[in-house]
């Protein structure tokens, strides 16, 4: 047994173990309680579901390895959608051309870029508490967000935005491809670039790296302004889901990017954590909630048992570590 | 006089952690009122040794354990507090928002009446365990005010207002000046005349001989001996020690025909170092040595960019720099290893592999990003180089010994190529032995053709592997000596003045 425990791992890494055993125990559960739990409906619906929480995770991601929090991730996604809104709409709504999109959606990565250099800006120069900075430009961004369309929905997209909401290539959905290329630059960034190895090390000691020549005040605004890019990227996906852009918009997400990044391993106090483990515990959830659904449970039901399967998730952690620590008592 | 009956006495404490003999039938006793010392290198033992005599840890079978004549079958914390058994670990374990008054007697605190703090009594118990010190502190003064030597003093009095008879005091002085030391020494022979037994447990061995009466050495978990400390020599606790015999001779030689590296001319910075000037040639060794706070590690930081002079010139290979940043400084081929390695110096939770190519990652990319091949190439080359004993090198850093770290440290310099070395007391935290490691390396890395600046409070360290000595205090040059025509008598006789 536990040299089958030492070959998972070796092979996928100590921090997927609690993901991958809340994936089995979600999937036997379900398998069993709900009929039509396995079958391609479900999982039409996680894939569709999936990439909005997903993007947002992602950028909720970066910040949390470095030790620090961004809690304007859905109102940074919403206001970029909200600029590409605008441009489409300033290029005739239903009838803008293919050239607006794309002006859209650079308007869309710009919004989320500039948001996130700014907050980044604040950290690192002021070196105030992420929690504080980001608490401010979410309170910010959301006032500004209701103020531009006074509390209300903007729509009247070209017909083109649709199938990045709902299409399909080879069976796959949009959304769902879109998110992936999203994870492997992720995986990417976080294991081969020097941005991702910094952030990493600043995540457990700032002044560790400074003094190994990192720059750290460099490093903290990239990884703000990308996790500004990446809120632009799901806010996109969520303008063509809802085929709106309202300033709330999933705004219920925002601690939920922060639940499944630590049911995927990361550490809470930064430096440690990897995308692939948070990209299975992202499939956990929606698979949770689908399940619930399927069911007939209510859906606020769904969201209080994200709170309980983290809880178990944790105090499993704390078992089996302090049973492994035990084990190797040392001098 | 000493008194016939030990106060302490332990026969055939053995203890094993996870099939590792921790101890090996060691025996230790300690009389009443007596200054003792408990000395060996890192991981022989003496910690777990004091949590078997305070209960923390539980000996195996056949162990014998006395205290006061009586014998003990299962100590457990409580009742080492009760008997007027107290540690004070090295990190002293103090409040630091809280007041003096409230740190030394806050066993007051919890007791009250009601469950409410007791605040006379409180202040009472702490000024007659100053008292008994014969120190007065300002009671009502937070404790993060004080100096470091007087937060030790809080410490100390608070293990006397349980009505201590053995204290032990774990590494007291290193984070000490030598004024404070003496002070600190001073304490502890009022503590033994009024009839605590102390027990010094340090690896700094000139105070160890200053200090105790008796001294025991474990090594490997085993006894080696128990000794007087009259006519004890540093090299002879050395060789007790480590098992091995350490002999020193000074090395130093002329580079003169070499061509200068680093010329510093008239650096200054406000309120830290003055008017500091001197070249530094290929292959030499420069010893910079002198009391803390003489401006050395500031010195340090400004010569790696991360501190920008007042005025003055820094002088690289003929051209005059101004670095903007340490990444500057590190492009031009300075590399500084710090005199903190446990916050500073080294990432302690990442692993062995990131640490050492930390500082080199430009040279481990391929098509712009890192490359694991070369990653692995590198971590396995400086680690087999500098003899770094590891498990994996995807271990975490903190699992190595003080050495090992220390290894690597050195190893994520050289792996960006340096010109200068600045060593910033490359030994603090490293036992005896592993010491003479990390200076063969620097002594190989001189001879290779490296510019080294070596500081070190230590004069003995700069004495036996600098080729020149600059002496600091106050932020200026005092003197600069050659080794070769001094005694190290003569050297600790001016740095101490």
């Amino acid at each position: 047994m536990s040299s089958l425990i030492q070959k998972f791992n070796k092979t996928f890494g100590a921090d997927m173990a609690g993901p991958v055993i809340a994936f089995v125990v979600v999937m036997v559960i379900f398998g069993l309680g709900a009929d039509n739990f396995l079958s391609l409906g479900t999982f039409g619906s996680v894939a569709f579901q999936l990439p909005e929480l997903g993007l947002l995770t992602l950028a909720m991601l970066l910040p949390l390895l470095t030790g620090g929090i961004n809690l304007s991730v859905t109102f940074t996604a919403n206001l970029s959608g909200l600029a590409a809104a605008s441009v489409l709409q300033a290029f005739g709504g239903v009838d803008a051309s293919g050239g607006a999109f794309v002006i859209a959606v650079a308007a869309a990565v710009a919004t989320g870029a500039a948001a996130g250099l700014m907050t980044g800006a604040a950290i690192a120069y002021t070196r105030a508490h992420p929690i504080l900075v980001t608490l401010s430009m979410m309170i910010f961004l959301r006032g500004l967000g209701e103020f531009l369309t006074r509390g209300g929905d903007v729509s009247g997209f070209p017909s083109y935005m649709e199938p990045i909401g709902h299409g399909s290539i080879f069976g796959l959905p949009i959304p769902l491809l879109i998110f992936i290329v999203c994870v492997g630059i992720w995986q990417v960034l976080l294991t081969r670039s020097k941005l991702g190895f910094g952030l990493l090390m600043i995540g457990s000691n700032v002044e560790a790296g400074q003094y190994s020549g990192l720059n750290t005040r460099r490093i903290i605004m990239l990884v703000y302004t990308l996790s500004g890019v990446m809120c632009a990227v799901a806010g996109i996906i969520m303008l063509a889901r809802f085929n709106s852009v309202r300033i709330g918009h999933g705004e219920s997400y925002l601690l939920i990017t922060v639940l499944a990044a630590f049911l995927g391993g990361i550490n809470p106090f930064g430096g440690f954590g990897r995308v692939l483990p948070v990209f299975v515990a992202l499939v956990v959830l929606q698979l949770l909630s689908s399940g619930l659904n399927l069911m007939g449970a209510n859906q606020h039901l769904a969201t209080a048992l994200w709170g309980v399967l983290m809880i178990v998730v944790m105090a499993a952690r704390t078992i089996v570590s302090s049973y492994f620590a035990s084990r190797r008592k040392k001098i | 006089m000493m008194s016939a009956e030990p106060l302490l006495s332990l026969k055939n404490i053995k203890i094993t952690f996870g099939g590792v003999r921790a101890l090996k039938g060691v025996s230790f006793e300690v009389n009443p009122g007596e200054v003792h010392c408990l000395a060996g290198e890192n991981g022989c033992g003496k910690s777990t040794l004091i949590k078997i005599i305070t209960g923390v840890y539980k000996p195996e079978d056949g162990a014998e354990f006395y205290f006061d004549g009586q014998p003990i079958t299962a100590m457990t914390p409580s009742m080492a507090q009760s008997l007027g058994i107290q540690v004070i670990w090295q990190d002293l374990a103090l409040f630091g928002e809280m007041t003096v008054a409230e740190n030394i007697g806050f066993q007051y605190a919890v007791s009250g009446k009601y469950g409410l703090v007791d605040k006379r009594a409180m202040e009472k118990a702490a000024e007659k365990a100053l008292a008994r010190l014969g120190v007065s502190l300002d009671l009502h003064l937070p404790l993060k005010e004080l100096p470091i030597a007087q937060r030790q003093i809080v410490a100390i009095a608070r293990a006397l207002v349980g009505e201590a008879r053995l204290v032990f005091m774990d590494e007291p002085t290193a984070s000490l000046t030598q004024s404070e030391t003496d002070y600190l020494i001073e304490i502890v022979r009022n503590l033994s005349a009024s009839g605590v037994a102390v027990v010094f447990v340090s690896h700094r061995l000139a105070e160890v001989l200053e200090i105790s009466d008796r001294m025991t050495v474990l090594r490997d978990g085993a006894l080696v001996g128990v000794f007087p400390v009259e006519g004890m020599t540093q090299s002879r606790v050395t060789e007790l020690m480590t098992g091995r015999n350490f002999d020193s001779a000074v090395i130093a030689a002329d580079h003169d025909d070499q061509p200068v590296v680093l010329s510093v001319k008239n650096l200054s910075r406000a309120n830290e170092f003055e008017n500091i000037s001197f070249d530094l040639r290929r292959g030499e060794t420069l010893g910079v040595t002198g009391l803390l706070g003489a401006g050395r590690t500031e010195l340090a930081l400004t010569l790696f960019g991360m501190r920008k002079p007042h005025s003055g010139e820094i002088v690289l290979d003929g051209e005059t720099v101004h670095f903007g940043s340490n990444r500057e400084a590190i492009r031009a081929g300075v590399a500084y290893l710090s005199e903190d390695r446990l916050s500073l110096g080294l990432n302690q939770p990442q692993s062995i592999a990131d640490n050492l190519v930390m500082a080199s990652l430009d040279r481990i990319l391929s098509g712009g990003l890192i490359s694991p091949p070369k990653k692995e190439n590198v971590v396995a080359h400086w680690i087999s180089a500098l003899g770094v004993k590891i498990g994996k090198p995807e271990d975490p850093i903190r699992t190595l010994s003080g050495g090992n770290q220390q290894r690597v440290a050195i190893a994520k310099w050289l792996a960006i190529g340096p010109k200068i070395l600045i060593l910033d007391a490359p030994t603090v935290g490293v036992d005896v032995g592993a010491r003479a490691g990390i200076f063969e390396i620097v002594r190989k890395l001189a001879a290779d053709g490296l510019s080294i600046i070596l500081i070190s409070d230590e004069p003995p360290e700069v004495y036996f592997n600098a080729d020149r000595i600059i002496h600091m205090a106050e932020g200026r040059i005092k003197a600069t000596y050659d080794p070769r025509q001094m005694s190290l008598t003569d050297l600790e006789g001016k740095v101490y003045a």
